[in-house]
């Protein structure tokens, strides 16, 4: 908890740490923490689910009452702790598991039952790729291509070397499957996502194993097919990934949706932490537990706390007055990481 | 490739693209290819070891003993090494074969991960299991051919050809006893399609293709012993393998057909009550793996 904060700001903000000259300028940006659900329109929704629940046959509820909307045209970041109901939840959508109850439309359609109508039209990429490691990278294409009937078999080749293009993997298009490495085999899931032309990509952790250039490579083509209109479901334990690629997002914990709606309306959500800058880090600390505020912590010349309720102006007064220098005074804009542990009291990665 | 082709209808045609993608996965599989060597095999080693008893003029398996039918017949014409090698294989290669083959059709999938891609793809669930099932009755045949084929070549190397004499003691020309081979090849493919509707249900239950395989084998061997104890003679002639070297019958002058359709029945209600068991299973089931 104290780790996560401690780092979150680190990753989200661009500025080097303390050079914000104007306190309090910051704080104005904070909004109520409730402004996630009732955001988007339903109307339009490329994912509609109403009070969509999984309970297995063990009699664990997977999934509890879910109501999602995914917007057109959005990139729509799922977040949740591992166990969290997430898988259950994409499978549940591409039609793999029988919903206990409620509904799921995907392009307007009811799934399971349309499965066959709407699924030409997604890309998946579910819990990783999964290859026949004794044939090569477009072998395996063509066998998903041909599983899909209505695809042209005569444009089959053309549209696996271009995918297999898209996603960089050409050179080692004739290499057997098993050969390839963890990157690579993510790279031929995603290809086959891009088999033909989709309305939806369900991409389910799609830069797990990659390295930092794939894994800058394919947030580009996720921005790609974005900005083509292509809607793009994704999720990630990235959170700095979700920041950097999604215009909205959700939150899962325990089977339940905690929040859904645009990215920079969550992020804003939680509260933004107190950074004071100066060599007189004892003195620093101890003006401004005086001063209400909450969970201080020094940092080499960093002094970092919960941004109180009141003018901060006032509190920048009474460090000067009891004498500590201040190189700088700001309050750090959260980040997603912060707003999602403040969201389902965890960190992430942790079994719901 | 335009937007367009989205919106295109699926072919009727275009789904036994799925067909032969299955064919083409199915046989370039090592394991695959190791069960037919094994298979070509067989008739290899009984080939040989018939000439090597026979060399000092001696009848095959007059030393005391039984072979598989026909053996004796096999030095005096090699075709006879086809219905000697069926005979051979049937009661436990050629099935071991097909169980291992339809045992890992649907588990394997699943057990690799490639079953969700193929069910989001999307492949259909009835027409991906009606696929798996065609493609393990075209292993039926396969096999059974490899068998056949590798037997009438060793037969023709090591043995003389000739007009051969049936069991009813009437004799028929070459070319109608290569005929004759065909059908009971045939009717030899025919026989295993009940353990491979079996082996296609055991797989549909299960995430491993091991075990799928494991067990399917496992109710082979089971089925063999029963049908042998004779205090379950009542039960005998509803098991899968009960009627299996009826297709001796097709050497007969004329036919003895009953058995051959007893058999032939028994293999369709096999398939018919285990593929609707796979299908109801299949079509119904969460797939989380």
């Amino acid at each position: 908890m104290g780790e996560a904060s401690a780092t979150g700001p680190d990753t989200a903000d661009p500025r080097p740490d303390g050079a914000d000259p104007r306190p309090g300028t910051e704080g104005t940006r904070r909004f109520p923490a409730d402004a996630g659900p009732g955001t988007v329109d339903a109307g339009d929704g490329v994912i509609v689910t109403r009070a969509l629940t999984k309970r297995y046959r063990g009699g664990q509820l997977a999934v509890d009452g879910l109501d999602l909307i995914v917007p057109a045209g959005s990139v729509f970041g799922f977040l949740g702790p591992n166990g969290s109901g997430k898988t259950t939840t994409i499978r549940m959508l591409m039609g793999l598991i029988e919903p206990t109850s409620g509904t799921a439309h995907v392009l307007g359609r009811p799934m399971p039952r349309s499965a066959r109508a709407v699924l030409p039209r997604v890309g998946a990429l579910i819990e990783g790729p999964a290859l026949y490691g004794f044939l090569s990278g477009r072998d395996n294409l063509l066998r998903y291509d041909a599983a899909d009937p209505t695809a042209d078999p005569r444009t089959r080749r053309a549209r696996v070397a271009a995918a297999l293009d898209r996603v960089g993997l050409t050179a080692a298009a004739g290499k057997k499957a098993k050969a390839y490495s963890l990157g690579m085999k993510q790279r031929l899931g995603l290809a086959a996502a891009l088999l033909r032309p989709r309305r939806l990509l369900v991409l389910d952790e799609p830069t797990n194993g990659l390295d930092p250039q794939g894994m800058r490579e394919i947030r580009a083509l996720v921005r790609e097919l974005a900005s083509d209109g292509t809607t793009v479901f994704l999720s990630s334990h990235l959170l700095d990934e979700i920041e950097q690629v999604c215009t909205h997002a959700a939150v899962m914990a325990r089977g339940r949706l905690v929040t859904q709606g645009a990215v920079t309306d969550l992020a804003a959500g939680a509260r933004g932490r107190l950074v004071v800058t100066t060599p007189d880090t004892g003195d620093a600390a101890r003006v401004l537990k005086e001063q209400g505020v909450a969970d201080v912590v020094v940092a080499e010349d960093r002094v970092t706390g919960e941004a109180p309720e009141r003018d901060l102006a006032e509190v920048n007064a009474a460090l000067v007055t009891a004498g500590v220098r201040v190189r700088g005074f700001g309050v750090e804009r959260a980040s997603l990481e912060d707003a999602f542990v403040a969201l389902t009291g965890e960190g992430f990665d942790v079994a719901g | 490739m335009s937007q367009a082709e989205t919106a295109r209808r699926a072919s009727p045609l275009w789904t036994l693209g799925l067909f032969r993608s299955e064919l083409l996965t199915t046989f370039r599989r090592w394991r695959t290819l190791a069960l037919l060597g094994v298979l070509a095999a067989v008739p290899v080693l009984v080939g040989i070891a018939v000439r090597i008893e026979t060399g000092d003029g001696s009848a095959a398996g007059g030393g005391g003993g039984e072979g598989p039918a026909f053996i004796s017949q096999v030095t005096n014409n090699g075709l006879f090494l086809v219905f000697t090698a069926l005979a051979a294989t049937l009661p436990f290669f050629l099935p071991m074969a097909v169980g291992v083959v339809a045992g890992d059709a649907v588990a394997g999938e699943a057990n690799a991960g490639t079953l969700r891609y193929l069910l989001v793809a999307p492949a259909g669930r009835s027409r991906l299991l009606l696929t798996k099932y065609a493609t393990v009755i075209a292993f039926c045949l396969v096999a059974t051919l490899v068998v056949a084929v590798s037997a009438l070549a060793v037969g023709a190397l090591l043995f003389p050809l000739g007009d051969l004499t049936t069991i009813s003691g009437t004799r028929i020309g070459f070319a109608e006893g290569l005929a004759r081979a065909l059908l009971i090849a045939l009717v030899v493919a025919a026989s295993l399609t009940g353990v491979a509707a079996l082996g296609l249900f055991v797989s549909t239950l299960t995430n491993s293709g091991i075990a799928a395989m494991a067990t399917t084998v496992g109710l082979l061997i089971t089925v063999q012993i029963l049908d042998q104890i004779p205090q379950l003679s009542a039960l005998h002639p509803y098991f899968f393998s009960h009627y299996w070297l009826s297709f001796a019958d097709l050497m007969r002058e004329p036919v003895y057909w009953e058995d051959l359709t007893k058999n032939l029945g028994l293999q369709a209600l096999y398939a018919a009550v285990f593929g609707s068991a796979a299908w109801a299973r299949f079509t119904a089931k969460d797939i989380t793996a």
